[in-house]
């Protein structure tokens, strides 16, 4: 394909009034990136350093117990929860259902209050299980 | 691979998406996000359950059938379904087909590099020597 030639893209993001289901759309990505990227890189260097001993598991704790390594932790149990439920809600559409403007907007806005919901639950039982 | 009814007559003659298939890496990017939801679930809901996060109490977990069986079926298909999101954006954004290929042949080899260290790592906690 020629991507030389000048062929028309929607205007949509220029044209529209941005909105909770825009943000939520983008959101979807931006959350799958980052727990695919980073995410699946936490996980695969916390079971090597299980695997690899008490020294190795001692530096992961390390770095995941200061204050960056909390940062991104609860970041990406964030972007995780927030896809888990923006991907229930795209599953819904993909039935064809929720497209009413009202039901649309309200569930998207649902998935963002759902996630922070999520994600400070998930951490007060955390930090109770780590103690 | 079907592209199921949601196909147009144009669409079925020309097997086209953004992503230059049929419908089959729609379906599988749905497939493999529902057993995301419950292999998730038990991943959070696993470790909530554990006493603590010591070394040896993970290595007991995940030496098990019961971490390691469902761990393995998680590394898999989240790096599956990661690898599947990741293209989309790439097909989405690369406009340039080379780049695009070439970038689909990046995600692909990291993906299955990156499962197969993080399943080697579960291997090793399994059948390795017990915790010290």
């Amino acid at each position: 394909m020629n991507s030389k030639a000048e062929r028309p893209l929607s205007p949509h993001l220029t044209i529209w009034k941005w909105g909770p289901h825009m943000t939520v759309s983008i959101l979807h990505r931006v959350t799958g990136g980052a727990i695919t990227v980073a995410g699946l890189a936490v996980l695969a260097w916390w079971l090597v350093s299980i695997a690899g001993g008490e020294a190795a598991y001692a530096d992961f704790a390390k770095v995941a117990q200061s204050p960056a390594g909390m940062i991104v932790l609860v970041g990406l149990t964030w972007a995780f929860w927030q896809h888990l439920f923006s991907g229930l809600r795209h599953l819904v559409l993909d039935t064809g259902a929720g497209y009413e403007l009202k039901v649309n907007r309200f569930w998207a806005i649902m998935t963002l209050v759902g996630s922070l919901t999520a994600t400070a639950i998930t951490w007060y039982l955390l930090i109770g299980v780590g103690k | 691979m079907s592209q199921g009814e949601s196909a147009t007559p144009l669409g079925k003659v020309r097997g086209l998406g953004s992503a230059h298939e049929g419908g089959g890496h729609w379906l599988e990017e749905r497939f493999t996000s529902v057993a995301l939801l419950l292999l998730a679930f038990w991943l959070i809901f696993s470790l909530l359950m554990l006493p603590n996060f010591e070394l040896a109490t993970l290595k007991e977990w995940l030496g098990s059938a019961w971490g390691a069986i469902p761990m393995a079926l998680f590394i898999i298909t989240s790096f599956k379904h990661g690898l599947d999101g990741l293209k989309v954006s790439v097909d989405d954004y690369v406009h340039d087909e080379g780049n695009r290929i070439a970038l689909h042949y990046l995600l692909n080899m990291l993906a299955i590099a990156g499962a197969s260290v993080a399943l080697f790592a579960l291997a090793k906690i399994v059948f390795g020597p017990a915790a010290a």
